[in-house]
């Protein structure tokens, strides 16, 4: 809010890192990573593995701290705010920035309980029905569940049950949403169903994905952001960051450009 | 090295498109040269050469679709996949000049030519001669090369108009030599535009090899500031 309480436009940059440094105890894992994503665009992290593309995808919601000994340098701004002061509390900025992992992870409740639980929680107070069925149907799952709501969420395909994770996320209506190779235990039909959720989703959301799959990040992402390990081989950055059409057609970066044509390792 | 099986597939790709561009080079040459000596069954060839430059490059073009759709190639690659397809298109439509010169041969029958040729033979050679280096920077990547072809089309506008002129002044003359006249237009101009393509080429592999897509120089420029030039 403005000094005179006029709300401020929200700003072009969701998120936006300075210099981020991440370490888990002597070892760092991530260095000198400035980047900023776009509000209600798809930015796709990438890279081989063990260059730190989920440890960033972490630290944009302070994941990394569950692990002791995990330590950042440098900031993340959210909204303009630097995410790891003192006063912040994690807890909150975990639901304004939800996850979905790799493999879905419903809990062992029914469909309905498994949206529901984490805006109770909340302490949401509006009507828990139309929440539920609104956030299922923005993960495009209303149509497949209506009928077996108090059925186990376990009891869905893994399809399913990754668009459980999605709505669940959604229930405590986060800004943006990481998502952590959120197709990587699917099969191709379940994977492009994810896929045209994400484009859907940006509408309303800032989703940012961590995937393996460079024809998906190229087929779903507005942005790309290269990561790789730094010259001295020791800890990840992100070497190049543009459209995603930039990086996939013509890249600046020797080193981005051997990646996505193959050619790296 | 990982890929190597696509990096050879893209070295085929490279010399499939060369092989029918030496192809397409020759058939021009020869269009011309059967003119020349009004052999039309040297013409009659052409028109079968041209038939198969088209079979080539639908065979080219499949490949291309093949490897897009398997290899998924990003940068570089995509870029020399989906340039080779424009540049075969553009070498099929120089072999339909080349098949234009035939049938203009044909077309005119026992009918003598209007004059010697000269000029026209002049303006084959330059393409052609273009269109081989054309396709040498293509191969090679060169993007020097690329840039400087174009700036010689010049010289084939000019003997275009060096051409029209004296056509001009033929019809002037007799205007019942129109007929004769036109058929040698079409030729040169056909000619010309297959200097024209070879800009295109040369806009492509500069594409290909530093993602920079720009046109480098309007066509027909020096022709059409030579017709305004005579009024």
């Amino acid at each position: 809010m403005t000094q005179n309480g006029a709300p401020q436009p929200p700003l072009e940059h969701v998120i936006e890192t300075k210099e981020l440094g991440i370490f888990y105890g002597a070892f760092r894992a991530v260095t000198d990573v400035n980047v900023k994503i776009r509000r209600n665009k798809i930015s796709a992290i990438i890279g081989p593995s063990g260059c730190g593309k989920t440890t960033l995808l972490r630290a944009f919601n302070r994941m990394n701290e569950l692990l002791p000994g995990t330590r950042v340098e440098g900031k993340v701004l959210f909204d303009g705010q630097s995410l790891y002061e003192p006063s912040v509390d994690p807890v909150e900025v975990r639901y304004r920035i939800g996850m979905v992992f790799q493999r879905p992870n419903p809990f062992p409740k029914s469909i309905h309980e498994n949206v529901a639980w984490g805006a109770r929680i909340h302490g949401f107070q509006g009507n828990m029905e139309e929440l539920v069925e609104s956030c299922l149907r923005q993960a495009a799952l209303w149509d497949e569940v209506k009928d077996k709501l108090t059925q186990s969420g376990l009891a869905l395909s893994g399809g399913q049950q990754q668009r459980l994770c999605i709505a669940r996320a959604l229930a405590v209506q986060p800004e943006v949403i990481l998502m952590d190779e959120p197709a990587s235990a699917l099969d191709p039909i379940a994977t492009l169903k994810i896929e045209e959720l994400m484009q859907d989703l940006k509408q309303r959301y800032t989703i940012v994905i961590v995937t393996h799959n460079m024809q998906q990040a190229a087929r779903v992402s507005d942005y790309t952001a290269m990561m790789m390990l730094t010259e001295d081989d020791s800890s990840g950055t992100v070497i190049e960051f543009d459209e995603t059409n930039v990086i996939f057609t013509r890249p600046r970066n020797k080193r981005t450009e051997d990646y996505v044509t193959g050619r790296y390792g | 090295m990982l890929r190597k099986t696509f990096e050879s597939e893209l070295q085929g790709v490279k010399d499939e498109v060369l092989r029918l561009g030496s192809i397409v080079e020759q058939t021009i040459l020869d269009s011309v040269s059967a003119l020349k000596k009004r052999d039309l069954k040297a013409s009659e060839q052409i028109l079968q050469r041209d038939r198969e430059i088209n079979a080539k490059r639908f065979e080219i073009e499949n490949t291309l679709m093949i490897l897009i759709a398997t290899q998924q190639p990003m940068a570089h690659d995509l870029r020399l996949l989906a340039s080779s397809m424009e540049i075969i298109s553009e070498l099929e439509r120089m072999g339909d000049y080349a098949k234009g010169i035939a049938n203009i041969n044909l077309r005119m029958g026992d009918q003598p030519l209007l004059k010697p040729l000269i000029d026209i033979p002049r303006m084959a050679e330059k393409g052609v001669d273009m269109l081989h280096r054309a396709l040498t920077a293509f191969a090679n990547e060169d993007v020097e090369a690329a840039r400087a072809i174009p700036v010689e089309d010049d010289e084939v506008d000019a003997l275009y108009n060096q051409i029209y002129r004296e056509l001009m002044t033929f019809i002037l003359q007799d205007p019942t030599t129109i007929e004769r006249a036109n058929w040698l237009l079409w030729v040169a101009h056909n000619l010309e535009r297959v200097a024209d393509r070879v800009t295109n080429i040369c806009e492509r592999t500069i594409f290909i090899a530093t993602g920079e897509m720009a046109e480098i120089k309007a066509t027909d420029d020096e022709f059409w500031k030579g017709r305004k030039a005579a009024g």
